[in-house]
């Protein structure tokens, strides 16, 4: 099953490498990762979506546990959360295309963030699988490049992670 | 205003602080002002070991035969690639070690500078935790951390890597009194309403199992446990690295269990009703495949400081994270107030079935064979020493003998490398045992192969005279491997064939130690008895053992506890 865990860290050299370390050395899946510092600048929040039986979720947040840089991690996926991920795809938008490829930004409520006579690129957030659904509707060889950011998330209302 | 110290006087102004009375290490380039600094004082003895993989070694035995956290002293680049293995090693079995390792200097950082090697990236997945020291103003504080994680929770190695910038960079020394972390709060007590029902699922138990792990010795929890089992009167097993938690001459006690434990230590492991595992963490060489495991129905409860190690491998019932030794004492205390008592009926039956299991004598072997048998000399060596030696060992046969056949009464008498499998590790190891226990008896059971992974530590041995009794089962083969050869592979003997071995007498004398050959089982007492009247000198003992000789029981890779092959 798939799981998003989010855990406050210190804000040190070398603790991601730790984490992604971890990740690698006892053959746990990272299906994306992301990391930024805090309202509080001497923690990092990271967000790690993983896929794994429950046994193996409750072993990573054991062993995410144990690193010493590690001060409190929680498994958003175990109760009522808000998920988002960004996404910045660029596409090929000629003659005709190009009002079509508007139109689903629309839908998707994404915004048009850069034009050229050739191309659109458009800027989406949402869940992860409501990105997929984006990219499913445009066809393959119209997609330039894509990036995305893996999701993040947060508890929702009185779940906080917090010191 | 307070007087400015440099890096180095600050390095080992904290080592003072810590009470570290040796400290094991090879000196190079970037420890240069460090080892300057340990050259005008004398409270911090330094060893000087001839490859740092020994110096990793010796501050663990250090650490393992004493309650204290060992020091090692590395160069930078080579000093510490050298040191990994030790790291690793005392990293598998939870040994409370500060490595402090040169850096080149910060500016030279990430120019592939000679003798550079990004320390804190090779040694980051076998060390509890690990420092890059890049401001001055951190060192103190980072070397107190550096102990503090290193000797508390499930303790382990620690790396503290200085630039050797900074050790030459001057502040204001301070050590801090104590160490708050808000990542790092290791557990202490156990839950108490876990430990109530612990207590009631023991006193409910009909064929019950206690099985102990490094986890007593480290917790120094062997009072604890052994009162625990005199108590119920329960059978006890010890894995390899909790052998002497329990004392093995006691009748309660079943012998090791794991792929060469005993045959009536798996058995009632495999046919038990409750298991209590303490400090110990059901690893591939105990139980075996642990689908096997899964086939008979008992219920497990597990005491254990960390809490990854529970619901790791088997999955339990009563799971209970606290220092073990606190944990025991709770758990007595309850058993005592009890009104409850356990099922004496039941407990005499499981007796009854355990000693029918003992009737085996799964440990037999030829006593009256013309060749040395290796298990015999270790039974002379325990009788020789009255059960009262250190004891290190290598990796191998020698060292399944070794934990089969030396009855340990007391813990951190036994000091071996059971998790990493170290060979190499038995004589640099010996080295810390004996300056940790000035007055103790100590010995190495090696192998010839073995041995020479660690050889030129014989130098180190003569230069502190140390005087260590090797005791070198030598039966010119890799035996463990020449034996999975055997049962495995055909008996194609794929390079286990030990060639060209040296004459170790003469490599023995010409290290200034003494050197024994005995090739006779009627000299094997004698022998010993000779070599250890000679207390001021290191003995080399070199037993040319029986070639093919098998360790058994064995519970072969993938097999489970009750499938050994039997002698």
């Amino acid at each position: 099953m798939r799981h998003i865990i989010s855990l406050l860290m210190e804000n040190e050299a070398g603790a991601l490498s730790r984490v992604a370390g971890l990740f690698s050395a006892r053959g746990y899946n990272i299906e994306s990762l992301n990391v930024a510092p805090t309202e509080d600048p001497t923690l990092s929040r990271m967000t790690l979506v993983t896929i794994g039986s429950d046994e193996v979720i409750e072993q990573i947040t054991k062993q995410l546990n144990k690193l010493i840089e590690v001060v409190k991690i929680v498994d958003l996926s175990e109760g009522d959360h808000i998920e988002r991920e960004l996404m910045l795809v660029k596409i090929r938008a000629i003659d005709s295309d190009r009002d079509e490829v508007k139109r689903l930004a629309d839908i998707f409520r994404g915004n048009i963030i850069d034009v050229t006579d050739k191309s659109y690129t458009i800027e989406l957030t949402g869940t992860s699988s409501k990105l997929d659904a984006f990219l499913a509707t445009i066809e393959r060889n119209m997609i330039l490049e894509t990036i995305r950011t893996g999701a993040s998330g947060l508890g929702r209302g009185e779940r906080i992670l917090k010191l | 205003m307070s007087v400015e110290l440099t890096g180095a006087e600050i390095t080992v102004r904290c080592l003072q602080e810590e009470g570290v009375n040796y400290i094991f290490g090879y000196p190079g380039g970037a420890v240069l002002f460090i080892y300057d600094e340990l050259f005008k004082q004398d409270k911090v003895k330094h060893i000087l070991v001839r490859h740092e993989q020994a110096a990793l070694h010796a501050a663990d035995g250090y650490a393992r035969s004493s309650k204290n956290v060992g020091v090692a002293l590395v160069t930078s680049g080579p000093g510490v690639t050298n040191a990994v293995t030790g790291i690793a090693t005392a990293y598998m079995d939870s040994i409370p070690l500060v490595v402090i390792s040169g850096q080149v200097p910060t500016a030279a950082i990430g120019q592939d500078a000679f003798q550079e090697v990004d320390t804190v990236g090779i040694t980051r997945p076998c060390v509890k935790h690990n420092f890059l020291v890049k401001d001055i103003t951190e060192l103190a504080s980072t070397i107190k951390k550096a102990f503090y994680i290193a000797s508390s929770g499930r303790p382990g190695p620690v790396l503290v890597d200085i630039p050797k910038d900074v050790t030459q960079q001057k502040t204001v020394f301070a050590y801090p009194s104590s160490v708050s972390m808000r990542s790092y709060n290791p557990v202490v007590d156990g839950n108490s309403r876990q430990i109530k029902k612990a207590a009631q699922l023991i006193l409910s138990a009909k064929r019950p199992m206690i099985y102990s792990g490094g986890g007593v010795i480290l917790d120094n929890a062997s009072d604890a446990l052994t009162e625990l089992v005199r108590l119920l009167n329960f059978p006890c097993t010890n894995t390899l690295m909790g052998l002497g938690g329990y004392p093995a001459t006691d009748k309660r006690f079943v012998g090791m269990l794991g792929m060469h434990g005993t045959y009536e230590a798996n058995m009632a492991m495999q046919y038990c009703d409750v298991l209590i595992a303490v400090g110990a963490r059901f690893d591939d060489r105990v139980i075996g495949n642990p689908k096997h495991f899964y086939s008979e129905e008992r219920k497990i409860i597990h005491i254990d400081i960390d809490p990854s190690s529970i619901s790791k491998r088997v999955k339990v019932d009563v799971p209970i994270v606290g220092s073990v030794s606190e944990v025991l004492k709770e758990l007595i205390k309850l058993i005592k107030a009890s009104r409850e008592e356990t099922d004496a009926h039941a407990l005499k039956e499981w007796w009854k079935q355990i000693d029918l299991w003992r009737e085996r004598d799964c440990l037999r072997y030829d006593r009256t064979s013309a060749v040395i048998k290796p298990q015999m000399v270790v039974e002379k060596l325990y009788a020789v020493t009255k059960g009262d030696a250190f004891i290190t060992s290598d990796v191998g046969q020698h060292q399944m003998w070794a934990a089969q056949f030396y009855q340990f009464d007391k813990p951190r008498r036994w000091i071996n490398s059971g998790g990493l499998g170290t060979m190499g590790f038995g004589l640099p190891s010996a080295m810390g045992v004996q300056l940790a226990n000035p007055k103790g008896v100590v010995a190495c059971i090696t192998g010839e192969a073995s041995i020479q992974m660690c050889i030129q530590e014989l130098s180190t041995c003569k230069q502190y005279q140390l005087p260590l009794k090797i005791i070198n089962l030598n039966n010119r083969y890799m035996g463990m491997v020449r034996q999975w050869q055997e049962f495995f592979h055909g008996n194609r003997y794929s390079e286990s064939y030990m060639n060209a071995l040296p004459d170790f007498v003469k490599l023995a004398e010409s290290y200034g130690h003494v050197g024994m050959k005995i090739e006779k089982p009627e000299d094997v007492e004698a022998a010993l008895k000779e070599a250890f009247k000679l207390k001021e000198r290191l003995v080399f003992m070199d037993f040319i053992t029986d070639q093919t000789e098998n360790v058994f029981p064995m519970v072969p890779g993938g097999k489970g506890l009750s499938e050994m092959i039997l002698v």
